[in-house]
């Protein structure tokens, strides 16, 4: 498998405390990879390095083929809008707009008209077990409906990697089983890469492969690489 | 006990023989449990007739144990209900070997931060396979059976994550058992 991804050595603190000290990870084309560890270990930094969130203090960062770290912040805003998704642990939804209009918020973004990123997110509704709740605020669904629409919202305009941090940290064990579920047959139909940074095994399980990350730095990996 | 309550659940249902008795509890419960052998089937049969708690409820011609049919009695119904509402004192199901051999690492000097590191991704690899088996599963009592493991697996990834928090203070108080050549 090629890699489409790949963060090399990367190294980035926050005044004087180091979150991430060398930790170096890639990820192939339709991959699934889980990234645990501890709270304060720098997952979360390490995939705010890698979706161009945060511009690291050492190291590189490359996206099919092209090294990413070093550009101006308009184009990793182009880069976020057009090729990577997001799903966070509380889905961090538009609160004022309604579930459809939050998940055809990207394409909106994207310059599509509003029918087509509405007839696009209907879909996405259907798909996801939505039906009947495209009208409904983030605040009257259940928490796992809310990350359902985070992850449509996500996955709506195509993105050739979705980020997801501590996507099922909100959920209870079953509602996180089916959210996984969800995440990796999504994923899996669109070829869609994913990385997953959790704390919990039970989620890292889910992908691929899993790294693991202990105070910055690789420290062990699970599954073929 | 727990296969004399299966076979009064199954005989609850309706009356049976045997052998009816004895596939459904292998489609059922084997999974979980183990495959019952037929002499095991009429001996604990027996016992319960013995008890009161279930009676033959007639014998078919022909020779062979399983001409009779067995039903459950009133008794056997009192008796299911209450060990169905009777909870079961929790199981630590302490994993002896991975506590020993963390105490044993740090007494005799090696690093026990190697072999947690080692076992993690053991116990990682385990749970993958087990949740990608579930993906496949076609039963939901499948699927139950196998997070019941995966649980299981998640409790002592938590009890290593939590006790390499600990080492330093642990490796403290064995100090003493170390071998004097052993830092």
């Amino acid at each position: 498998m090629t890699d489409l991804l790949i963060g090399r050595d990367l190294h980035k603190s926050f005044g004087l405390i180091p979150a991430l000290r060398g930790a170096s990870i890639s990820v192939a084309a339709g991959e699934i990879v889980a990234v645990m560890g501890p709270s304060g270990c720098g997952k979360s930094t390490l995939l705010h390095c890698l979706a161009g969130i945060l511009a690291p203090d050492a190291g590189e960062v490359h996206f099919a083929g092209r090294r990413i770290d070093q550009l101006p912040d308009r184009e990793r805003v182009q880069l976020r809008r057009t090729e990577f998704g997001f799903v966070f642990q509380f889905g961090q939804l538009v609160p004022e707009l309604p579930a459809i209009e939050n998940i055809a918020l990207p394409l909106r973004l994207a310059g599509k008209n509003s029918r087509t990123a509405l007839a696009a997110a209907a879909g996405w509704l259907r798909r996801l077990d939505l039906d009947g709740l495209g009208t409904r605020l983030p605040g009257e669904l259940s928490g796992g409906q809310g990350q359902r629409v985070a992850l449509a919202r996500a996955l709506i305009a195509h993105p050739r990697v979705v980020f997801a941090d501590e996507p099922t940290g909100s959920l209870d064990s079953f509602a996180a089983d089916q959210m996984m579920d969800l995440i990796v047959d999504t994923a899996r139909e669109n070829g869609t890469s994913v990385i997953v940074v959790t704390h919990e095994a039970r989620v890292a399980a889910h992908a691929d492969r899993t790294v693991v990350i202990r105070d910055g730095l690789n420290a062990i990996q699970v599954g073929a690489a | 006990m727990t296969i004399s309550y299966a076979l009064l659940t199954l005989l609850e249902g309706s009356a049976r023989h045997g052998y009816d008795l004895k596939q459904s509890y292998d489609r059922r419960l084997a999974a979980a449990t183990k495959p019952i052998q037929f002499g095991q089937i009429y001996r604990i049969l027996a016992q319960l007739v013995r008890d009161g708690r279930a009676e033959v409820l007639g014998v078919e011609a022909g020779a062979g144990p399983d001409r009779k049919r067995y039903a459950i009695t009133a008794e056997g119904v009192t008796d299911l209900d209450a060990w169905l509402s009777e909870p079961e004192e929790p199981q630590p199901l302490l994993h002896s070997v991975l506590f020993t051999k963390v105490l044993l690492a740090l007494i005799s000097g090696r690093s026990a931060k190697r072999f947690l590191d080692v076992q993690r991704a053991t116990h990682l690899a385990a749970m993958t396979r087990l949740t990608h088996a579930r993906r496949r599963a076609t039963t939901t009592q499948d699927a139950i059976l196998i997070d019941f493991q995966l649980f299981h697996i998640e409790a002592d990834l938590r009890w290593l994550d939590h006790t390499e928090s600990r080492l330093a203070a642990l490796a403290e108080e064995v100090r003493d058992d170390r071998p004097a050549d052993r830092p």
